[in-house]
């Protein structure tokens, strides 16, 4: 059996008016890609938060790796819908920024090493923008920017990648080549998270699903025999036999 | 021509000055990418009421700006939260708070406004030999803290959330920066003046961003623009009698200016 790479146990987590997610439970192994969709404010993204440990929930268990996030920060990639809120005016060049995420793998004083230098460049490679490497980030386009952010979340070799909505704002044949470059990475072994309201696309790219909707959520193990319609039964509140 | 470094001032002036003209963009750069700039004036403000302190009580002035700049900011830090979006609000009530305790205090000094005012404008021949060996001292503990924390600073200053993500203890190093923010601002107000340093954090960088091609580069583009600016301003200010400060900040003024417009064409 493929390696568990992340459990979700019973995660509960409420703001002070809302309760958004209630005991919510998966398990995901090597290689697997989970989609994850629902409506605005139906939890999605708290999820992805929860999991990065930038909210805490109010109850329940993540498990990355057999163990707690801070012991296993660099497996853990993370891509967030960037190229809308970034700073354009900002002096770095793409190398720079991708560089940055290679803190986890180095002490507080220490310099970057020849070896950092190849790990920037294998990550602008497997996004297609190594010819970029110098440019200011400010100066390419979004699609451009969001591919510079996936490799930034790839330069520490991480293992599992966690994406919200990484498309978000991006034109249409800039959101096929980020898909191809994410599902490629999947075939590879890396195991994603993905959050999008582009149905379809990630309907087409994830093996396994959890469908946030009106009475909680729906968790589906396997897309195969999934359509959109089925899936738009459930955003409206439609109960469905549940495959979990 | 009379020989500027014929005076033991002017060489002491000199000194101290080319080594703000280091450690400013140090800290400029990052407060001002983070958008905090009017934290150091709010330092330098606060800076003012510590100056006017240490007159008062006998002891070095700049030794009073350090440690009142010091309690600006983390009064700013801990005031920020109690505002929610408007923490700005908190940068400008310590700011106002700063103003109010140097008027209040220099009340209380002998020649009070005379001393005051030399340190809100800048003066090169009040820098002391401890001024100097104070301003050698901290200039270069600001230099070595912002490089050895380099790749962190780059890091939250980029992208706080994504350097938190990555291990980085951001809190801690904001505070490192606030820390740093008031020491620079607090050496240098005897030299710039305390009303001008906040312009010596936010031009040099301001310069440099418009000529620069990356983090690294616009770094050093905004120490070679504040020794331009600084080396210059003190010629200028030594040759036709004008305060340092201002001469230094309106030739950093008039350089920023042009380069905003060549740039545009």
């Amino acid at each position: 059996m493929n390696k568990e790479i992340i459990k979700v146990e019973n995660l509960t987590f409420e703001y002070p008016d809302q309760a958004v997610l209630k005991n919510v439970s998966f398990t995901l192994h090597k290689g697997d890609f989970l989609g994850i969709i629902g409506a605005n404010g139906a939890g999605k993204s708290t999820l992805i938060k929860l999991i990065l440990g930038l909210l805490k929930q109010d109850s329940g268990r993540i498990t990355l790796f057999g163990t707690e996030l801070s012991k296993v920060r660099s497996r853990v990639g993370y891509v967030s819908q960037k190229a809308n809120s970034f700073n354009s005016d900002f002096p770095a060049t793409v190398h720079e920024v991708v560089r940055a995420n290679l803190l986890p793998l180095k002490g507080l004083f220490s310099r970057y090493t020849k070896d950092d230098e190849k790990k920037v460049d294998d990550a602008l490679g497997l996004v297609g923008m190594t010819e970029y490497k110098n440019k200011l980030i400010g100066s390419l386009s979004g699609g451009q920017q969001q591919r510079v952010f996936i490799a930034r979340a790839l330069v520490s070799k991480p293992e599992l990648l966690l994406m919200d909505e990484p498309t978000v704002g991006i034109d249409a044949a800039s959101v096929r080549e980020i898909m191809e470059i994410i599902e490629k990475l999947n075939k590879d072994g890396m195991t994603i998270i993905m959050t999008n309201h582009d149905t379809p696309t990630l309907l087409r790219a994830a093996n396994k699903l959890l469908i946030f909707c009106e009475h909680g959520y729906e968790e589906f193990v396997s897309t195969a025999d999934l359509s959109l319609e089925r899936i738009s039964d459930i955003l409206a509140g439609k109960r469905v036999h549940h495959h979990g | 021509m009379d020989n500027i470094f014929s005076h033991s001032f002017m060489i002491r002036a000199f000194l101290a000055a080319v080594m703000i003209a280091v450690s400013a963009p140090c800290i400029g750069l990052p407060i001002v990418l983070k958008r905090f700039s009017a934290i150091g004036d709010a330092a330098s403000h606060s800076a003012l009421g510590g100056i006017a302190f240490g007159l008062l009580i006998g002891i070095n002035p700049v030794i009073g700006a350090v440690l009142f700049s010091i309690a600006a900011v983390l009064s700013i830090e801990g005031l920020r939260k109690k505002f929610g979006t408007y923490s700005e609000i908190a940068t400008v009530v310590i700011m106002s708070a700063g103003i109010g305790l140097t008027a209040v205090l220099s009340g209380f000094i002998e020649n009070g406004s005379a001393s005051i005012n030399s340190f809100m404008f800048g003066s090169v021949v009040a820098v002391s030999d401890f001024d100097l060996i104070m301003t050698l001292v901290l200039s270069s503990l600001v230099v070595i803290v912002t490089m050895l924390l380099y790749k962190e600073i780059f890091a939250i200053t980029f992208d706080e959330e994504a350097a938190g993500l990555c291990g980085i203890p951001v809190k801690a190093i904001n505070f490192v920066l606030m820390l740093l923010t008031a020491v620079t601002v607090s050496v240098a107000s005897r030299i710039v003046g305390a009303l001008m340093i906040s312009s010596m954090l936010v031009i040099p960088t301001a310069a440099a961003m418009l000529v620069s091609k990356s983090y690294k580069q616009t770094l050093v583009w905004s120490i070679i623009f504040a020794e331009g600016f600084t080396i210059a301003g003190l010629f200028a200010s030594y040759y036709f009698d004008m305060r340092p400060g201002g001469t230094i900040v309106l030739i950093g003024t008039i350089v920023l200016i042009a380069a905003a417009f060549i740039r545009k064409r």
